[in-house]
C-alpha cells in the first residue's frame, strides 16, 4: 500500500469536487424551473399546451442523457447560426454546455414527480379548501403544494442522486470533474483500480449525505407519522 | 455450506487464472492480437465499411507475416490501451503511441516505426497564424538551442489563448510542461473531438503529430485552418512511435524488432509512410 500516492490522488480528487457538485446544483436548479413550467403547462387544461409538455417529457425521458449532452455541446457549435449568435458566449464554454444538457434532462424527470404529487393530492382536501373560500393562490399555498411536497420528497430524493452520478458525463467536454481527474490519474500512472475505486467513494459519500438529508427533511415535514410518544 | 461456496469460487477462480494465463505462457506464437483506436487517422481508421486501415495496418499485415505470425486486429479506446495490454486483451499496441520513460516502466516497446515531428495547427486569418507564420522543422534533440527559441516563440503567441491535446499523449506532456502557466490547456479523449472544438472556435490551436494534424487539414471542412509554427522534433515527444508490448514477452518483442529491420531495410515503412502520411516518417 502507497499511502503517500492514496493521499495525493485522494486529494487531487477532493479538488475536482466543487465543479462536480457546481454542475449538480446549477443543473438541478435550472431542471426544477423548466419542470415547474412543464408540469403548469400539464395541468393548466389547454390541449396544446399539455400535448407539448407530454413530447418533452418523451423526448427528454427517453433519449440518453450522453447524446443529449453531445447535441448540446458539439452539435449546436457545428451550426454557424449559432456561433454567430449572442448565445455562443454561453454556448462557447463547456460548462454551461454540462448545465443545460443536464438541466433539461432531469426536468423531463422532475416533471413528471411534480405532477404524480401533485395527482396524490385528495379530492377531499381540495373540495374542503374550496368550501372554507379559499381562492387558488392560497389554496395552492396553503394545502395542496404542502401536501404534494410530501408526496414527492422519496422520488425527488432518487432524482437528485442520480442526477450526481450523471455530471460524471461531464468528463467527456472537458471539464475536469471528479471522474475525469479519476482518468487523467489512470492514464497518467497507469494505476487503474485506485483512482477509480476513490472516486466511486467520493460521489458514494455525497450521495450518503443527500440521502440523509432528505430523509430528515421527510421525517420532519410529516409529523403525524411519527410514533406518538406514550 | 459457506465454506463450500468458498471452496468452489476459489476453484473456478484458479481455473480462470489457468485459462488467462495459457495463451501468453505458451512460447509458440501462431496468432498475435493488435490493439488500435481505428480513429487516429490516417495511422489508423475505420473505413466506411467498418473495416479499420491506415498506416499501421499496412504495417502490422507486413510484419507479420515478416515474423511468421498471424495478425488479428481489434479496436481499443486510448484510454484504456495499456491496461488493456497489460490485461491480455490483446498483445500488441500500435496506435501512434510515443515511447517515453513513463510507459517503459510499464511495457516494453519494438523499435521506433515512426517519427513524425509534432505539428500545431489554427485558423488562417487567426492572431496565432500571424504571429507564429508557417514554421520549418525544428530537432530539439541535435539542437536544444533552436527548440528552446522556438518554445519560447509559442509561448509568446499562445499567451492568454487556449490549446486542445487529446490526453495521456506526448503532445499534452508538451502543452503542460510549456504552455500551462500561458495558456488554457484543453484535454480530450479523441483527436476527433479536439477537431470539433478547433473548428467550433472553443480553442485557438490543436497540437498534434503532423501525419494527424495533416490529415485534419485535409478535409473540407478544414479549409479556413492551416499548420503553424515550428514542427517539432524530440524533447518531450522521445524517440518516436513503435508497437507496444507486455515485458513477459521479450520473444515476441525481439520477433518485430527483427521483422521491421527487415522491413526498414527494402524501403517498405517508407512506402507506407509516404502512402499514408504524405511524408518520409522513418526514424
Amino acid at each position: 500500500m502507497d499511502w503517500d500516492f492514496i493521499g495525493k490522488t485522494f486529494w487531487r480528487l477532493m479538488a475536482a469536487l466543487p465543479l462536480t457538485l457546481e454542475v449538480w446544483l446549477f443543473s438541478v436548479v435550472l431542471g426544477g424551473l423548466i419542470a415547474a413550467g412543464v408540469v403548469w403547462m400539464r395541468v393548466s387544461g389547454s390541449k396544446p399546451l399539455a400535448v407539448l409538455a407530454r413530447g418533452y417529457v418523451a423526448i427528454f425521458r427517453g433519449t440518453p442523457l450522453l447524446i443529449q449532452l453531445f447535441l448540446v455541446y458539439y452539435g449546436l457549435a457545428s451550426i454557424p447560426a449559432v456561433r454567430h449568435s449572442l448565445f455562443w458566449p454561453i454556448l462557447r464554454e463547456p460548462f454551461y454546455c454540462g448545465v443545460l444538457a443536464l438541466g433539461l434532462c432531469t426536468a423531463g424527470y422532475q416533471s413528471e414527480i411534480f405532477r404524480g404529487a401533485l395527482l396524490a393530492v385528495p379530492h377531499g382536501a381540495i373540495e374542503a379548501a374550496k368550501a372554507c373560500g379559499m381562492s387558488g393562490l392560497t389554496m395552492f399555498r396553503r394545502i395542496i403544494f404542502p401536501i404534494a411536497l410530501r408526496h414527492a420528497l422519496p422520488a425527488y430524493s432518487t432524482e437528485m442522486i442520480s442526477m450526481v452520478k450523471a455530471t460524471a458525463l461531464v468528463s467527456l467536454i472537458t471539464l475536469w470533474d471528479v471522474m475525469s481527474v479519476a482518468l487523467k490519474i489512470r492514464n497518467d500512472t497507469l494505476v487503474t483500480y485506485l483512482p477509480l475505486i476513490l472516486a466511486g467513494a467520493i460521489y458514494f459519500t455525497v450521495n450518503y449525505i443527500l440521502g440523509a438529508a432528505f430523509l430528515s427533511l421527510e421525517r420532519r415535514l410529516s409529523p403525524h407519522l411519527r410514533a406518538r410518544p406514550s | 455450506m459457506v465454506a463450500k461456496l468458498w471452496k468452489s469460487v476459489a476453484l473456478g477462480a484458479s481455473m480462470a487464472a489457468a485459462l488467462a494465463l495459457s495463451p501468453a505462457s505458451a512460447k509458440e506464437w501462431k496468432t498475435v492480437v493488435i490493439g488500435m483506436e481505428g480513429g487516429y487517422d490516417p495511422w489508423n481508421l475505420t473505413d466506411s465499411s467498418g473495416k479499420i486501415v491506415g498506416f499501421e495496418v499496412d504495417l502490422a499485415n507486413d510484419i507479420c507475416k515478416r515474423a511468421g505470425v498471424e495478425c488479428k486486429i481489434i479496436a481499443q479506446d486510448w484510454d484504456g490501451m495499456i491496461p488493456g495490454l497489460k490485461a491480455g486483451k490483446f498483445d500488441v499496441i500500435m496506435d501512434g503511441m510515443s515511447i517515453t520513460e513513463e510507459r517503459q516502466k510499464e511495457i516494453d516497446f519494438s523499435k521506433p516505426y515512426a517519427a513524425p515531428p509534432a505539428a500545431f495547427m489554427a485558423a488562417k486569418d487567426s492572431p496565432i497564424a500571424k504571429a507564429l507564420g508557417a514554421g520549418k522543422v525544428v530537432n530539439a534533440a541535435k539542437d536544444p538551442k533552436a527548440g528552446e527559441a522556438a518554445v519560447k516563440a509559442i509561448q509568446a503567441a499562445l499567451k492568454g489563448k487556449s490549446i486542445g491535446v487529446q490526453s495521456s499523449t506526448t503532445h499534452a506532456n508538451f502543452a503542460n510542461k510549456y504552455l500551462k502557466d500561458v495558456a488554457t490547456v484543453k484535454e480530450y479523449k479523441t483527436t476527433d473531438d479536439r477537431d470539433l472544438d478547433l473548428k467550433a472556435g472553443r480553442i485557438d490551436v490543436g497540437l498534434d503529430d503532423y501525419p494527424t494534424v495533416a490529415a485534419t487539414l485535409d478535409k473540407p471542412d478544414a479549409k479556413d485552418f492551416v499548420i503553424v509554427g515550428p514542427e517539432f522534433i524530440g524533447d518531450v515527444f522521445g524517440v518516436g512511435e513503435g508497437m507496444g508490448l507486455r515485458k513477459s514477452d521479450a520473444d515476441l518483442t525481439a520477433k518485430f524488432n527483427k521483422a521491421l529491420d527487415e522491413a526498414f531495410a527494402d524501403g517498405s515503412v517508407k512506402k507506407y509512410s509516404l502512402k499514408w502520411f504524405k511524408i518520409d516518417t522513418t526514424p
